[in-house]
């Protein structure tokens, strides 16, 4: 009678010790082949990660590499710039793709970590065309018109010689290196006007442009049906530029910046410098091209 | 003997041994029912901490701050070093000098970088300033102005507030009549032949994805809309907010229902039975007796739409403009977070303003669904006639 009573209270106490011992078991197991992956995958893979803006390029940089180089695997990703300098300096990502240069607060990070500033590397050029509706009269602008009208200053298209009609602005989301890059080069860090919609990237500014004939927008190089690429010019009297590659590479077209990526400079050795090397080679450059950027200068390459 | 007598009753054993797998499946399903109760509390623990330098006031985001030069770097004391640093003690001590030194190397120059402004010295995420009007550098009077990507980070909440009220009222305003006649007509008045495909039918809308839902206000909604109505910007508070509606109709509908359909059928019975029309017996007997439950959906409904992101996101076209026109374009606290958390720097004032934020929500949302299920817990107990 007795063992009927202990066998409510006992019998837990005997699976116990053997429940924790599995679970022991497995848990070292488990950690052990996390741990002997990471090592495996590490050995000869290179990650990149940031920028949006550069993933696709990234992508292609990194399926064209690992072509040529069997032994070499390259993961990209994105999830923003913000999300790249994070990752540089948890020592999660090789390479950071970056569509804004970093920032003093980041530069910092990575120093408490790196001991030393992170590396940068100038990998492509973009030049940011401006976009209107295809109906719209309006032949060219230039930087100085630009500013009035995404700052709000101007707010109907006569005022530069359109029609009588209000100018509906369609910016970039202001966590974008687009948003930010256009404020400081053509806006010289003034604000947007709080009426500019933001849309999530350059297709939808675009199809926003098509479809609105009072819509002016910006972006990277692309293609809408309904909406064209405006030429602009650095002052009154001088010539409208258009954004062409001859006109990004040359200088000529004043809206371009450049895109980057950042390296520990402890990590840029072996595989991964000779992969940033390749990236600024002819090799690498002419990849930039077929994916609408433009290749850098032969003089900013180094 | 005697013990297994009393142990044995009607074939029952009281002190029967579980089973092992028995033991193992309640400790499992405990373990299961435990950890989400867990996670719900980290998942506020953290984006709490990650925001409390806001909520306390302590975060600092004024452009321009008094430098130290580098080459003082030995005439300074080391707690001194370490504030303008910003370090905590454990991570400052583990620095070299050649580090330390780099690091105020770079502050130097983020200091020359900074603009020449009257705005430059203020601290941007100060309560004040995230609440009342500023007038800022460039502008002719106080203005609130949400730009957190800039020179001077404008940190205005108020524009992000009223275009989350906005859009959340249009939502309401459009959903709740609707789905609580469609409940009044599906519980009340229809017949059973009706009901069978109504009901699903109308929960089915719960089935589409947000984004989905997002993505055809974008393309159709708010294109139709435009051509009827003749407003001028095509996305807007407006279109957000009936697509917001869509989103919550199956909340508001299938609760309201549930609370329609539980009023005994003895209430409207008596009604009919007195020379009352089959309308009101609904809308006069039966709507009131389920009154809290129609109140509760409605408020689930609220923190449901408060809450949503991908629609917002979508279909409002995200301009922060302060004003309470509906059709003007609006952007919400949902689409906010989503839109600028990936791209702002990590521990940073941005960062940490986009965090508080989120603890708002998760605030607002929590308490509303709370108060949604007390009130239903209290319909319930009113009709069964409980005190």
């Amino acid at each position: 009678m007795r063992a009927s009573h202990f066998g409510t209270s006992v019998a837990p106490h005997i699976w116990e010790p053997a429940t924790n011992r599995m679970i022991r078991l497995t848990l070292s197991i488990a950690f052990g082949v996390v741990a002997l992956t990471a090592i495996a995958v590490r050995a000869d893979s290179i990650t990149a990660k940031g920028s949006d803006t550069l993933v696709i390029l990234a992508q292609k940089w990194a399926e064209v590499y690992m072509a040529e180089h069997p032994n070499t695997k390259i993961q990209v990703t994105g999830g923003g710039s913000g999300t790249g300098f994070a990752a540089l300096q948890n020592h999660t990502t090789d390479l950071c793709n970056a569509s804004r240069p970093i920032k003093s607060k980041e530069v910092l990070a990575c120093i408490k970590v790196f001991r030393k500033r992170p590396t940068e590397y100038k990998v492509a050029l973009d030049g940011l065309s401006v976009y209107v509706n295809e109906s719209n009269p309006v032949r060219s602008l230039t930087v100085a018109q630009l500013k009035d009208i995404f700052t709000g200053r101007t707010e109907n298209w006569k005022e530069v010689g359109g029609e009588d009609a209000p100018i509906v602005l369609y910016s970039r989301e202001n966590s974008s290196g687009t948003y930010e890059f256009f404020k400081q080069s053509i806006l010289d860090g003034a604000d947007y006007s709080a009426r500019a919609q933001t849309m999530p990237g350059t297709a939808a500014v675009l199809q926003a442009v098509g479809k609105d004939t009072n819509g002016i927008g910006y972006g990277g190089v692309a293609y809408g049906s309904g909406a064209r690429a405006l030429p602009v010019s650095k002052a009154a009297g001088l010539p409208a530029i258009a954004p062409t590659e001859e006109n990004v590479v040359n200088g000529s077209y004043p809206i371009w910046r450049y895109l980057y990526i950042y390296v520990n400079p402890a990590l840029d050795t072996g595989e991964i410098a000779h992969y940033l090397n390749w990236i600024r080679s002819d090799a690498g450059q002419d990849i930039v091209k077929n994916v609408g950027y433009f290749p850098l200068p032969k003089a900013s390459r180094n | 003997m005697s013990a297994g007598d009393s142990d044995n009753w009607a074939g029952i054993h009281r002190g029967r041994r579980t089973a092992p797998g028995e033991w193992l499946a309640e400790k499992a399903i405990f373990l299961i029912s435990l950890s989400a109760i867990i996670l719900v509390f980290l998942i506020f623990a953290f984006i709490l901490r990650e925001s409390l330098p806001i909520f306390l006031g302590t975060m600092n985001s004024s452009a321009s701050r008094k430098v130290i030069q580098p080459s003082e770097m030995h005439t300074i004391s080391r707690e001194a070093l370490r504030a303008y640093l910003e370090m905590p003690a454990g991570e400052f001590a583990e620095m070299d000098d050649e580090t330390l030194k780099l690091m105020m190397e770079v502050k130097l120059e983020a200091a020359a970088e900074a603009p020449e402004d009257k705005d430059a010295k203020v601290n941007t995420a100060s309560w004040s300033l995230m609440l009342k009007p500023h007038q800022w550098t460039g502008y002719d009077k106080p203005e609130y102005i949400w730009q957190p990507v800039s020179e001077i980070h404008k940190y205005n909440l108020i524009p992000l507030l009223v275009g989350t009220l906005k859009t959340t009222l249009v939502a309401m305003l459009f959903a709740v009549p609707l789905s609580l006649l469609a409940a009044i007509y599906v519980s009340q008045l229809a017949s059973a032949r009706h009901r069978e495909w109504l009901k699903p039918a109308i929960e089915m809308l719960s089935g589409i994805p947000s984004v989905v839902l997002g993505f055809f206000a974008l393309i159709v909604m708010a294109t139709v809309l435009q051509k009827v109505f003749g407003y001028q910007s095509r996305l807007n508070a407006f279109v957000a907010g009936i697509a917001l509606g869509l989103a919550i109709i199956p909340v508001v509908f299938s609760i309201s229902e549930d609370a329609l359909t539980s009023v005994p059928p003895s209430y409207p019975q008596a009604a009919l039975a007195l020379g009352a029309s089959r309308w009101q017996a609904a809308w006069q007997v039966v709507l009131p007796a389920a009154m809290p439950g129609v109140f509760a959906a409605t408020v689930l409904g609220f923190g449901r739409a408060i809450g949503e992101t991908m629609i917002v996101l979508m279909a409002s076209g995200n301009a922060s403009i302060m004003g309470w026109d509906i059709l003007d374009s609006t952007r919400t606290i949902t689409a906010t977070i989503a839109a600028e958390l990936a791209e702002a720097v990590f521990g940073g004032h941005h960062y940490r303003i986009l965090f508080a934020l989120g603890t708002m929500l998760f605030a607002v949302s929590f308490l509303t669904n709370l108060a949604g299920d007390l009130i239903t817990h209290r319909l319930k107990k009113q009709l069964e006639g409980k005190p």
